[in-house]
C-alpha cells in the first residue's frame, strides 16, 4: 500500500511541476498566444483521442462518432455561459454535458454494440451524424450557423487540468477490474463470457465512459475557441481523433499522447506552407502506417512503476 | 434425480445436421466422468450447449447447486459461468495478448466486489481488493507451477503450458463443475502424464466434478470413474472403463471410424 501511495505521489508531483512550468513559461513570454492556442488544441485532443482509445483500444470496439459526443459537450457549453457567465456555470454545463452525452451514448451503444467490427462503425458514424443533424436543426443551438460570442471560461490552465483529471480516470479504470474485463472483450469475447463476463455490460461501459470525457473535451472547446457551428464535429472530426489514435498506437495511452503531441506541432509548424501543409500530413501518415502498423508505441506504456523496479533490479544485481 | 447437473434429451440441429441428438446425461458431486466418441461425434458441441456457448435447439439442463436450482437452458454464457460451470477450450483461447496473471485475475471480474468510483479513484479499497485478488490468482498459479510466469503474455507460453493456465483460469471462477476439451491434446507422454495428475489433484483439492473430453484412451481409462460415449450426436453407451471397454457397440463405433 506504501509503495502504490509512492507512485501516486510521484505522478502528482510530475502533474504539479508540469503546469508551473508551462504557466512560468507563458509568463515569461516564452509561450506565447500562439503557442498557448495550440497546447490547448494539443491537450483537447488528447482528452478526446484517451477516451476513443479506450473504446477501440482496450474494448475492442470500432467506434466512428466520437466527434457526436463531443458536440453534446461543445452545446452544452455554448448554451449554458451564454446566461450563467461564471466559472461555476461553465463547470455546472461540463457536468450538463457529460450527463447528456451519458445519456446518449446509452441509447446508440445499446443497440449498436451488439454489432461487429464495420457494422459497428458504420452505425456510430450514422449516430453521430444523427445528433449533429438534431443540432442543426434546433433553435436553441442556433441551427446551422451555430453559436457565437461564447464567454471564455476555460484557459489554458483549465484545460491542463481537465488533461489530467480525465486521464486518470481512464487509465485507473484500465488498470482495474472493470478494464481487465473491458480488454478481455477485446482479446476474446467467447472466452470472456464463459469465464463470467457480461461483455456487452462492459461493452457499453467502456462506451459510455469514452463519450463522457469527448463532451468534457467539447466543452472546453466551445469555451476556448467561443465560437461553434455543428459542421465542427463533423466526420472529420471524428476521423482526425481516430489518427491520433491509430498513429499513437491502439491500446497505448502514452502513444496517443505522443501523437496528439506530434501532429499538434507538426500541424502548427505546417501552417506557412497552406496546401502543401495537408499533403505532408497525409505522407507522413501513410509513412508510419507502412513502417510501423501498430502505430507509434504500439501497445507499450510509460510507467513509473516498471522504472523503479527496474532501478531495484540492478542494485541487487550489483550487490 | 439429485444430480448436480441433469440434462434430457437435448438436442442441437446446424441447419439439416444434427450435431447432438436427444442426449441425456447426469454429472454427481465430485464426480470425474469422461465423454468420448470418434471426430465430429458432437462432444465439443455438447460442451458448448452446457456452457451456454450456443442455445440449445431442444431439451433441458438443470443446475442443482450449492445456491439452488437453476435451469440452464436459454441463459447467456456468462450467467452459466457465474453459476459454476467453467471450461476450457479445444483449440485454446487464451486471452493472447495479456498476461499470466491478467488471465486469471479476468476470470476473477465477476467474483471481485471492487467499485467503480473506488477503482477511478484508487480508494484504499481499490489497493485491498486487487490485493487481495492478486494473492488468490498467485496461489492458483502456484498449484499449477506457473508462479514464475505471472508476466508473460500467455502467447509466449509453451503450448502444453498453455492448457495448463486454461485450467487455471477456468479454475479461477471457482467453479462447481469444471468442463475439459481435449486437455491433453497435442502434449507429449510426458506432459500428459504430469495432466492426468494434475487433474487428479484439482478435482480433489477443489472439491468439483470434471467432465472430460479425451482422444488418450489411456487417459481416460486410468482417470474417469464413469463414461460417456458419444457417436453421430447420439449417445452410444455409459459406464465405468471396463464396462466401456467391453461394449461391442463402443468397438465398433471405433473400429467403423478407422480410429
Ligand atoms: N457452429 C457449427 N455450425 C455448423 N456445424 C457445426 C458447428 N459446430 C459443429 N458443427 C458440426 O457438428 C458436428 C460435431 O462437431 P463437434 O465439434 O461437436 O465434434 P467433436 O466430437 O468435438 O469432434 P472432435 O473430436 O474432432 O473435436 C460436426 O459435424 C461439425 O462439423
Ligand atoms: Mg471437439
Amino acid at each position: 500500500m506504501k509503495t502504490n501511495f509512492k507512485y501516486n505521489i510521484i505522478w502528482f508531483i510530475i502533474m504539479v511541476a508540469g503546469f508551473y512550468l508551462m504557466n512560468t513559461l507563458i509568463l515569461v513570454g516564452v509561450i506565447n498566444t500562439f503557442i498557448e492556442n495550440m497546447l490547448v488544441t494539443i491537450g483537447i485532443n488528447i482528452i478526446l483521442a484517451t477516451g476513443l482509445n479506450l473504446i477501440i483500444g482496450f474494448a475492442g470496439q470500432f467506434s466512428l462518432g466520437h466527434a457526436g459526443f463531443m458536440a453534446i459537450g461543445a452545446y452544452a457549453t455554448a448554451i449554458i455561459t451564454q446566461t450563467a457567465t461564471t466559472p461555476v456555470g461553465f463547470y455546472l454545463s461540463v457536468f450538463a454535458g457529460i450527463v447528456v452525452s451519458i445519456i446518449a451514448a446509452l441509447i446508440v451503444g445499446i443497440p449498436t454494440l451488439r454489432l461487429r467490427g464495420d457494422y459497428l462503425a458504420i452505425a456510430t458514424m450514422g449516430a453521430a451524424e444523427i445528433i449533429r443533424i438534431i443540432i442543426n436543426n434546433m433553435k436553441i443551438t442556433g441551427g446551422a450557423a451555430g453559436i457565437f460570442n461564447i464567454p471564455q471560461l476555460a484557459s489554458w490552465p483549465t484545460v491542463y487540468i481537465m488533461v489530467c483529471v480525465t486521464t486518470i480516470i481512464i487509465v485507473n479504470f484500465i488498470h482495474s477490474r472493470g478494464g481487465r474485463a473491458v480488454t478481455s472483450v477485446r482479446e476474446d469475447e467467447i472466452a470472456a463470457e464463459a469465464m463470467g463476463i457480461n461483455i456487452f455490460k462492459w461493452k457499453l461501459a467502456a462506451f459510455v465512459l469514452g463519450a463522457a470525457t469527448a463532451a468534457v473535451a467539447g466543452s472546453l472547446h466551445a469555451s476556448f475557441l467561443q465560437t461553434i457551428s455543428p459542421n465542427d464535429f463533423g466526420i472529420m472530426e471524428s476521423i482526425s481523433i481516430l489518427i491520433i489514435v491509430v498513429l499513437g498506437g491502439v491500446g497505448s495511452i502514452t502513444g496517443t499522447f505522443v501523437a496528439a503531441i506530434v501532429l499538434g506541432v507538426l500541424d502548427t509548424v505546417l501552417q506557412d506552407f497552406g496546401a502543401l501543409r495537408m499533403v505532408i500530413y497525409a505522407v507522413a501518415l501513410v509513412l508510419i502506417m507502412i513502417f510501423k502498423p501498430s502505430g507509434i508505441l504500439g501497445t507499450w506504456e510509460f510507467s513509473i512503476k516498471r522504472i523503479f523496479n527496474r532501478f531495484k533490479r540492478k542494485e541487487r544485481v550489483e550487490q | 434425480m439429485t444430480s448436480l447437473l441433469q440434462v434430457d434429451n437435448l438436442v442441437k440441429n446446424f441447419g439439416g445436421l444434427t450435431a447432438v441428438s436427444n442426449v441425456s446425461m447426469h454429472l454427481d458431486n465430485n464426480e470425474l466422468v469422461a465423454l468420448i466418441g470418434p471426430n465430429g461425434a458432437g462432444k465439443t458441441t455438447l460442451f458448448n450447449l452446457l456452457t451456454g456457448v450456443i442455445p440449445v435447439s431442444s431439451g433441458s439442463i438443470v443446475l442443482k447447486g450449492d445456491d439452488g436450482t437453476f435451469a440452464l437452458n436459454g441463459k447467456p454464457a456468462y450467467r452459466i459461468a457465474k453459476l459454476g460451470l467453467s471450461r476450457t477450450f479445444q483449440n485454446i483461447r487464451l486471452f493472447k495478448n495479456l498476461s499470466v496473471l491478467d488471465n486469471v485475475l479476468i476470470a476473477m471480474t465477476s467474483r471481485s466486489k471492487e467499485g467503480f468510483i473506488a477503482s477511478i479513484f484508487r480508494l484504499p479499497s481499490y489497493y485491498k481488493t486487487e490485493k487481495q485478488l492478486v494473492e488468490e490468482a498467485t496461489k492458483l498459479l502456484t498449484i499449477f507451477e506457473l508462479e514464475d510466469d505471472m508476466d508473460v503474455l500467455a502467447k509466449n507460453l509453451p503450448y502444453g503450458t498453455q492448457r495448463r493456465l486454461e485450467i487455471v483460469r477456468a479454475l479461477a471462477t471457482k467453479p462447481q463443475i469444471l468442463f475439459l476439451d481435449e486437455p491433453a491434446a497435442g502434449m507429449n507422454p510426458e506432459e500428459t502424464a504430469n495432466l492426468t495428475q494434475l487433474i487428479l489433484k484439482v478435482q480433489h483439492r477443489f472439491h468439483i466434478t470434471v467432465l472430460l473430453i479425451e482422444h488418450d484412451m489411456s487417459l481416460v481409462m486410468n482417470l474417469a470413474e464413469r463414461i460417456y460415449v458419444l457417436d453421430h450426436g447420439s449417445l452410444l453407451a455409459e459406464g465405468t472403463p471396463d464396462e466401456i471397454k467391453a461394449n461391442h457397440k463402443v468397438i465398433k463405433a471405433y473400429l467403423g471410424e478407422g480410429e
